[in-house]
Parts: C-alpha cells; structure tokens; sequence
C-alpha cells in the first residue's frame, strides 16, 4: 500500500458525477444511500460492484431501474464477497489468456449488517483468507430494515425491533453487538477500518486506502436508518456524529493491525471532558425510548459501561500500535 | 401465469435493469421542501455531500447550489445539517 495521503476537496467531489445515481428508493433521509454515493465518489477508475441483497440492493435495482452507473452484480443474500471474489478470478484469468485489457479493476462488495455480520460471514471469512483483491463495504443500519425491522447480530443492546420487541417481557435487545471488526482483524488483513457519513472526507479517504491495498480491505461504516430506529429523517447525520462523540462507534483504521484513531476519535482521547454521554445518542430515537422509563434505567447504565470498557480497550490497543 | 409467460427453464440466466434511475422522479415523496437563504449559504457544500439522493448540484460555472427538486425526498438532511443555517424546510403552499 502507497502511503499517499488523499484531498477529496468538497469541490472536487462535489462535481464528480455520483456512480450511485439519483431516482434510487430509499427512504427520505437514508443515511446508508448517503453512504453508498459517498463510497463511489472515492472510486479511482474502472471498478466493478457487487453487493449482497439488502434495503440498498433493492432500492438501486428496482426493475427495470438501475441507479449503478457502473457494472453492476448482484445474486443472493449470503455472497457479496464470494460474488467478489469470483469477479476477481474472472479478471486475472481472462488478462492471463488476453481476452481482457490488463487495466487493473477495483472490486467493491457492499453488504448490510444482515449480509456481513449474520449471513454473509463464512463467504466473506473465505473470501479474505484466500485473499482476493477486494474491499468490502459494510453499511451497518443495525438491523434488517426493508424485510420489517428485525434484529441482526448488529443491533446494538437495548434497542427494540420487532423481534427484540420492548415490553413487559423484555427491554429491547438483550444481547450486545458482534465485534465484526475484532473478526476481520484477526484474519490479519492488511486494512481494516471504521468510519460514519458525517466525516465523509475521512470515509472517502478509508475507502481510497482500501482500494488501494493489493489484497482483500474491509471498511465498517455506520449508517442510521430512519425508518428502523425510530428517528427523525433529518437527524441521520447528527446521529452519525453523535455515536462518534459518544464513543459509541469510534472511527479508526488499523493497517496491517497497526491500530490508530482518526481525528473525530482522537479529540474524544485528547479531551475527555468533549466526550458525550451515551444517553445524547439514545435519545430521540424511537428504537430506545422505552430505556427512558424509570424501570429501565439500568440498561442504560449498562450500554454507558460498555461503551467506556469498549472505549478504553480501543485506546489500549491504538497506545500499544504507536509504542 | 398465461401459457404465454416464459417457464424458469427458458428464462436469461440473469435480469439485467436497464432503465437509468434517473428517469425515476422521486420528488413527489416530499411534504416540505428544502429553501435556501442566499444571504446566509457560504458555499461549504456540506449539502452537497450529505443529501442521500444527490438533489443538491454544484454549479461551478456560477459558484452556486441548486435543488433538484424532481428528486429531493424532503427529508430535511441538508436544512439540518447546514452550517450557517442557511435552509428552512418548508410547506409548498407556505412558499407561493
Ligand atoms: S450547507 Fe448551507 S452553507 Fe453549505 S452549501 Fe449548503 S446551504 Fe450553503
Ligand atoms: S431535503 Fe433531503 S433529499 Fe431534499 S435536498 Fe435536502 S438532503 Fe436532499
């Protein structure tokens, strides 16, 4: 991997024309398709998607409609990374035999949390460890949101769905987040990183890092869903920032399992006091309103005590990455 | 199924859309709709990058933004996101 640093001026990007199109039916204020346009503005040339089924494949490829102004795959639910690594044996083998240009072609699978973290986890695994030359895009809306708002091993403790439903019986989710990074990590890949749609300079920047590792890169990016967790559809954004700022998602990158945060992340490090609590994120999203009942405090408790533990872990790890 | 339609076995082996999306006005969706004080806009672009559905257009020939309102979706996104608190979602009716 080069060690070049990339501008994506506003300017620039703003004029570059969006390979993610408009037309596309996602909601009103869909954060993941704001991250879908903001993953294909960091593109550098020829590329090739292929994404798992999920809300995004669904709204850009309603029949006969297309919003992927690129070559374009998609076959089921548990093989984006598969997908990507037969399109990446499809291109060495036809440039081996000359029936294809040797210009090099970037591969982008994208999945949801469904496609990644549940389903599509054993492709993925495979994908990485036979090590194609891939990046992975994960949207996490923590949930599986077009099929009615079910619970994935995404959802975030606490939070109610329709099958973690809060009630009498229980208060929302009882089991935490899987750590999908912590996986992906441990198959020792080359770059793996974190990062949400309000710093979107930054996610441009990890996505142009992952395409430019010779090899597989995995990219988790946080991606609020109105119509999921309950929330106002202006605010995806501000709650893209605001799990930043509360250390509820922390964006970092680690190459070659050398762990440091980005900015956003590294100012929470510098200037603890800026580091908001927990209950700033929760707040206003339907998904935790039962959490604010007097009964269910203690889960609130819970999920800020994690959120610490989890926070001071990463700090460790990022501390022993620079010593 | 009319004897007409096609059995899976004669079927392409793919389905390939082939309609750009934007051919797909999604700006009917919205009750309020984004409007911008010139006074206010310092040109960041902030809503320009943020707006899921690309209905925000940089025009570098005059250094401006535009609404594409045939795609905006209203939801509110860039009026919240704004900086200068340069856009206020509004009603259509409020607006004529
Ligand atoms: S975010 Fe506000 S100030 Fe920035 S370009 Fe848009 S309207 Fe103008
Ligand atoms: S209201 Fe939403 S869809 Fe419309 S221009 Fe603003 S951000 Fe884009």
């Amino acid at each position: 991997m080069t060690t070049q640093e990339w501008k994506f001026t506003a300017k620039d990007m703003a004029i570059k024309p969006d390979l993610f199109t408009s037309g596309h039916r996602a909601c009103a204020g869909c954060a993941p398709a704001a991250v879908l346009r903001l993953v294909m503005k960091a593109t550098r040339g020829p590329t090739i998607v292929t994404q798992a089924t999920g809300c995004m494949e669904i709204v850009g490829s309603i029949y006969p409609y297309t919003s992927w102004n690129l070559p374009w795959l998609h076959t089921a639910f548990e093989n984006a990374a598969a997908n990507a690594a037969g399109i990446d044996a499809a291109i060495k083998i036809m440039q081996k035999k000359g029936k294809m240009s040797k210009e090099h072609i970037d591969i982008i699978a994208l999945a949801g949390d469904g496609g990644t973290l549940d389903i599509g986890l054993q492709a993925l695994s495979g994908a990485v460890e036979r090590g194609h030359d891939f990046l992975f895009v994960l949207y996490d809306n923590e949930g599986y949101m077009n099929t009615g708002i079910q619970r994935s091993s995404s959802t975030p403790l606490g939070a109610s769905t329709t099958t973690s439903p809060a009630g009498s019986v229980i208060p929302g989710k009882l089991e935490t987040k899987k750590p999908i990074t912590e996986i992906m990590l441990a198959h020792g890949m080359e770059y793996v990183a974190t990062a949400t749609p309000y710093y979107w300079k930054d996610l441009l920047t990890k996505v142009r890092k992952g395409l430019e590792v010779e090899g597989p890169a995995f990219l988790h990016v946080f991606a609020p869903c109105p119509r999921g967790w309950r929330s106002e559809p202006s605010k995806s954004m501000e709650y893209s920032k605001l799990a930043v700022e509360s250390c509820i998602f922390p964006i970092w990158e680690a190459v070659n399992g050398i762990r440091q945060l980005s900015t956003p992340s590294k100012i929470l490090q510098l200037a603890p006091q800026k580091k908001k609590p927990v209950k700033a994120y929760l707040e206003g999203q339907g998904r935790f309103r039962h959490l604010f009942l007097p009964k269910n405090s203690h889960v609130i408790d819970q999920i800020q005590s994690l959120t610490d533990a989890r926070w001071a872990k990463l700090l460790k790890q990022c501390e022993t990455a620079t010593n | 199924m009319s004897s007409k339609d096609k059995t899976w076995k004669e079927l392409g082996i793919a389905a390939v859309c082939y309609r750009p999306s934007v051919g797909f006005m999604t700006g009917d969706w919205k009750t309020y709709m984004p409007i911008r004080d010139l006074e206010k806009c310092t040109t960041c672009l902030t809503c320009v990058m943020l707006c899921p559905e690309d209905a925000i257009r940089f025009r570098p020939e005059h250094g401006k933004i535009e609404f594409d309102l045939g795609f905006c979706k209203g939801c509110g996104i860039c009026a919240n996101e704004c900086p200068t608190k340069a856009i206020t979602m509004k009603l259509p009716e409020d607006e004529e």
